[in-house]
């Protein structure tokens, strides 16, 4: 089984770090955090290269740094060792030219806001004109499916609803990434895999890039076109998985097919390989 | 026959309407009221009574427990005066006298009331720019809070004198330094309540912030900001009780010829208790009336920031 990325494939990605197609590329990245009780190793040697139009999954078991690699690309984290560049500079340039969307696990609406006013934060943030303000957020809401709501709190959305709206903030930005920090983990079965269908579609109709951090298997198989699988302690990439399944919107029936369960399988390899039990 | 075997589902009472307000805010508070009036005449007839046993015996008069009872009740200069001879002062010195008048209680609580509102908003700006300061530098924080904490020790009675006399040297007098003793005590709630609502936003509203490339100054106006603004009303709700105690306090020491402790102070030079106690419940009321009318004003942005009812 193909594990990390091979030598070659190592150094060529170093050669030219800022490839025309490349949006993100991570090489030698480790982090290491101080604490009291010496130092965590939530990164070690992470290399990646995600190119344009990609939808990238983060898999793998808590504490095996998938969220803290995503929020290295969002520059809410730095490294203590390699390099990563977004969109060709560093993530703080690429944080300060706006050029992603962030979806937080958790909703993080504003409780005092209207959810229209919601979707308009960042939009207000970054000085958008009044009429460019409300077009956005007309547009975005729509894309989630939330017309009708721009007057109501969330609080009187249901989880399902209120995450949709969160989405639909990260989209009103109009980034060509999408940084997505398990978004659906909170909710239902039913709502989350509806929801991955219209994320598949919207993906597929604005042909972003998307770096989706996961911890359920069939959620990064059905999304994914790459499937990056991480293990714990330290935090490093076990396997990549390239998906061979069609790109674009997929039905999800799509899950009961033989690809599906080979990819799955695959991954479900990669995270019991990766897992260490020793401890 | 079974079908009238299953009762008639209990009553459930209605939580709006005259009755529900009857029942739900009227009735405990008039029971509370109550308690207190009857346990305020029991105590007249108790502290009055030895007095009162004076009078008599002076008089030579024989009296029952009734006649002691109900004497105690009206005295002229009472230890402590009975509810009824409160409410007749206030009535008398409210409705009956001009307010021009230099007795009427509307003039003395005018007096208070306005170094009161105006140390009142002093103190909350003061408070509010503090905790502004304090949340925005680490220095400040260090350095300040713990001036803000060590002010509330001095004893305000100490300190007061001292305010009122310095401010005079430099020309200030009047309605000014009363107040100034309302924002020290106000600016304090404040200061530490803000603090807190400033520092209440959770990290992962702080994150989105941060993804949004936010200036210090957006993240203070759109998240800090609105997040504080339920400390702040509490807050105020404390703040204004201690400006009305710092007013009255002020002018104690003073010697100062209006204002409810004027009033406080003239009648216990002349042992007039009734007088006292009439500007004790007026200062009582005014206060309380001062803390529901912020508590409107809280419930009303409460209602405009979409929390639930």
């Amino acid at each position: 089984m193909a594990k990390v990325i091979p030598l070659e494939t190592r150094s060529m990605t170093e050669a030219r770090p800022t490839s025309r197609t490349s949006v993100i590329d991570i090489s030698k990245l480790s982090l290491t955090f101080e604490t009291t009780d010496g130092p965590v190793h939530a990164l070690k040697d992470i290399d990646l290269a995600i190119g344009k139009g990609d939808f990238v999954s983060f898999i793998g078991p808590s504490g095996c740094g998938k969220t803290t690699l995503l929020r290295v690309i969002a520059d809410l984290e730095r490294q203590t060792a390699g390099s990563i560049t977004v969109n060709g500079t560093t993530p703080e340039m690429a944080r300060l030219n706006r050029a992603y969307g962030y979806v937080f696990q958790a909703p993080a609406l504003y409780p005092w806001r209207t959810i229209a006013r919601n979707v308009a934060l960042p939009l207000e943030i970054m000085g958008l004109p009044k009429s460019e303000q409300d077009t956005r957020v007309r547009r975005n809401m729509e894309l989630v499916n939330l017309q009708g709501f721009e007057k109501k709190f969330p609080w009187q959305l249901s989880g399902g609803m209120q995450q949709r709206a969160s989405i639909a903030r990260a989209l009103a930005v109009e980034p060509d990434l999408l940084l997505m920090d398990e978004p659906f983990g909170a909710l239902d079965e039913i709502v989350r895999d509806h929801l991955n269908e219209q994320l598949l579609k919207l993906w597929a109709k604005t042909e972003k890039t998307v770096v989706f951090v996961t911890h359920s298997i069939p959620e990064a198989v059905y999304l994914s076109t790459k499937i990056v699988v991480m293990s714990p302690r330290p935090g490093r990439i076990h396997d990549i998985v390239e998906s061979n399944l069609p790109r674009g919107p997929r039905p999800l029936d799509i899950r009961e097919t033989p690809e599906f369960l080979k990819i799955a399988h695959r991954v479900r390899e990669g995270l019991r390989a990766g897992h260490s039990y020793d401890d | 026959m079974t079908t009238e075997a299953v009762a008639a589902p209990a009553k459930i009472l209605p939580d709006s309407g005259f009755s529900a307000w009857l029942r739900l805010r009227f009735l405990p508070v008039a029971v509370i009221v109550l308690a207190i009036i009857v346990f305020w005449y029991v105590m007249v007839a108790v502290l009055n009574a030895p007095f009162q046993r004076q009078l008599f015996a002076t008089a030579g008069q024989d009296y029952g427990t009734t006649d002691l009872i109900v004497a105690t009740m009206d005295q002229e200069r009472p230890v402590l005066p009975s509810p009824h001879q409160v409410v007749a002062e206030i009535w008398k010195t409210t409705v009956e006298t001009p307010v021009t008048s230099k007795r009427s209680l509307v003039y003395h609580g005018w007096v208070t009331l306005s170094s009161t509102l105006v140390g009142f908003v002093l103190g909350t700006l003061l408070g509010v720019g503090l905790a502004v300061l304090i949340v925005h530098s680490r220095t400040l924080d260090k350095s300040l809070m713990p001036w803000v904490i060590s002010s509330q020790t001095i004893p305000i009675l100490a300190i007061a004198p001292m305010i009122i006399v310095v401010l005079n040297a430099v020309g200030i007098t009047g309605l000014l330094p009363k107040a100034f003793i309302s924002t020290y005590l106000s600016f304090f709630p404040v200061t530490v309540g803000v603090v807190t609502g400033l520092r209440s936003p959770e990290i992962i509203h702080l994150d989105l912030m941060r993804t949004y490339s936010a200036t210090p100054s957006q993240v203070f106006w759109k998240l800090r900001l609105p997040a504080a603004i339920p400390f702040l009303f509490t807050s105020m709700k404390v703040a204004i009780a201690a400006s009305l105690v710092g007013a009255i306090v002020g002018e104690l020491p003073t010697g100062a010829v209006a204002g409810l402790g004027a009033r406080l102070l003239a009648g216990s030079y002349y042992g007039q208790t009734v007088q006292i106690w009439s500007a004790l419940v007026a200062a009582a009321l005014m206060a309380a009336v001062l803390i529901m009318i912020v508590e409107a004003a809280d419930r009303r942005v409460r209602a405009r920031m979409g929390v639930r009812a």
